[in-house]
């Protein structure tokens, strides 16, 4: 047990990622190579890479790793790997392979990685994709995730910026589960709500980006750690004014209760000082707020979808039982790039 | 009245809730925080505005600021509404109902200690509850040889009702051993907890 406590949650997940002012900066500064075949790579700080290889078929490669968020090994692993398999689903892709990346301390009981790995080797099959070796390294702390590579036909790809005016947005998953985990680091959250939290950090969005496949879809990103703010400045890109119906968020309720307990994370901190400037909210309502910077952990997908198709697709991915809904649209750009009612 | 708070070393939110404990603990009076990041400052900014307390905060040196939270002194002394409506705690009386031997489902052993634990830190508290109902093996924590009757015993001095059901006692056989309270019936029991303005269950 003492073990575990050590080991676990010191603050993982996507909370543990990098700030993406800083990050911004030196990846501006890195060469970048043409390739006419490299479909998708930095510049729109999408969520993977895709290469082509033929006039129908491309790569997409991605990977994702990071500490437990959660206490329990298996259900850690099992996350981790929804989070890293979800970027092929948000380009609108399949998921063919997938590398295990592992840090781990040679002095812990090996069964807890034999769990981690047990977790992520299920959601690898059920994300229909073969687990094919990996790479693990003895390190202080417990990481883990995966690399992964997936297929797509090149014109089907779903880029996270190609939103057009009129589009309706639509979130898969409920936000809030970085406030929940934070609680739980501090003791203070009810098993049910970690529960929730847990149940949709391990839904594949496999499901989602399905159903999207029968819809006209303009732009799809997954909603991770810069938050939903965050990914949502990605798709508008300064071209468009996201507006935001702050009603229709889908989201975990006691996170309400944490953020006003004040549980911030630093992540959200981060998140806010990011693209908060480029965000006008016209509620007065802090939590909300909280929730709308929380980074997410394994999110779900944020898709910009016609307007004609948004209520029949809001439809089927309510039938996956995830708190889902029509979070907003796009608007012709006004001063703030989103716009949060 | 000063109080201090080193949060250097502690990642979010630990900082935010040390701050807010410490706040807590004073009428009034001056919260000063030591934290090692820019991102705890502000997130300490955030919850002094939400609580519309006065801050402000220096850079003492490198990885280390000190944030200072004055509550109830020369500022806005009218509270928000909002905190008006936190105010409406259930009336009535708080009644906790015990009806197992053990605390939670899992390890029996376990399930005794925090069932003992549970009932002691009932006795700690600034307001005991006005009723303790025990029923089924809950019975077996109000008789002779339960580890817990000196907590109940406090907790009867301090006010505390304490009842347990006799069909349960006379179930079990242990109707001679009841140490502590009274012996209650189902009529009582369904009537307190109908009239209760809380119940707690461990």
């Amino acid at each position: 047990m003492r073990e575990k406590e050590i080991v676990f949650c010191k603050g993982g997940g996507c909370t543990a990622k990098l700030g993406a002012g800083v990050l911004g900066k030196i990846l501006d500064k890195l060469p970048r190579q043409k390739d006419e075949n490299l479909l998708i790579g930095f510049e729109g700080s999408d969520d993977a890479a895709v290469y082509k290889l033929a006039d129908n078929l491309a790569i997409v490669q991605t990977l994702d790793f990071f500490p437990p968020m959660v206490d329990d090994p298996y259900t850690f692993g099992q996350i981790a790997a929804a989070n890293a398999l979800s970027d092929i689903y948000a380009m609108g892709g399949d998921v063919k392979t997938a590398l295990n990346i592992v840090c781990f301390p040679e002095s812990y009981d090996m069964n807890i990685l034999g769990k981690i790995l047990q977790g992520g080797a299920e959601k690898v099959a059920e994300a229909g994709g073969v687990l094919c070796g990996g790479h693990s390294i003895n390190d202080d702390g417990v990481k883990y995730g995966l690399s992964v590579t997936g297929v797509i036909d090149p014109n089907k790809i779903r880029p996270n910026d190609k939103c057009q005016k009129g589009d309706v947005l639509i979130l898969t998953k409920p936000l809030g589960v970085g406030l929940v985990c934070s609680a739980a680091r501090v003791n203070m959250c009810h098993e049910k709500t970690m529960a929730e939290a847990v149940k949709s950090m391990t839904f594949l969005n496999k499901y989602a980006a399905k159903i999207a496949d029968e819809f006209d879809i303009h732009a799809c990103t997954d909603v991770t750690g810069f938050g939903l703010l965050g990914h949502l400045s990605e798709m508008t890109k300064g071209s468009f004014t996201a507006v935001i119906d702050s009603k229709n968020v889908p989201y975990i309720k006691n996170a309400r209760k944490f953020a006003d307990e004040f549980l911030y994370t630093a992540a959200a901190q981060k998140n806010r000082n990011f693209v908060g400037d480029k965000v006008k909210f016209y509620i007065d309502d802090f939590a909300m707020e909280e929730i709308l910077f929380d980074p997410q952990t394994s999110g779900g997908l944020l898709f910009a979808v016609s307007e004609k198709d948004a209520l029949n697709m809001l439809e089927k991915i309510k039938t996956l039982g995830m708190p889902c809904g029509i979070i907003g649209k796009i608007e012709e750009k006004e001063d703030f790039e989103i716009k949060v009612i | 009245m000063i109080k201090k708070v080193n949060a250097l070393g502690l990642t979010c939110p630990l900082p935010v809730i040390e701050t807010k404990k410490a706040l807590e603990e004073i009428e009034k009076g001056t919260v000063e925080v030591l934290v090692d990041n820019e991102i705890a400052v502000q997130n300490l900014s955030k919850m002094a505005d939400q609580l519309k307390m006065d801050h402000s905060f220096t850079k003492e040196e490198e990885n280390v600021y000190k944030v200072e939270i004055i509550k109830g002194e020369g500022i806005e002394k009218e509270p928000a509404p909002v905190f008006e409506a936190i105010s409406c705690a259930p009336a009535g009386k708080k009644v906790v109902v015990i009806s197992d031997k053990n605390m939670g489902v899992g390890d029996e052993a376990l399930g005794k200690v925090l069932m003992k634990g549970f009932i002691f830190a009932l006795t700690q508290l600034d307001k005991v509850p006005d009723t303790i109902i025990f029923y089924n093996s809950g019975a077996f924590i109000s008789i002779e040889g339960s580890e817990s009757i000196e907590d109940l015993k406090k907790l009867e001095e301090a006010g505390t009702e304490i009842l347990t059901c006799g069909t349960c006692l006379n179930h079990y056989g242990i109707a001679e051993k009841l140490a502590v309270g009274s012996v209650t019936n189902m009529y009582v029991i369904a009537e307190t907890m109908m009239n209760a303005g809380s119940i707690v269950k461990p």
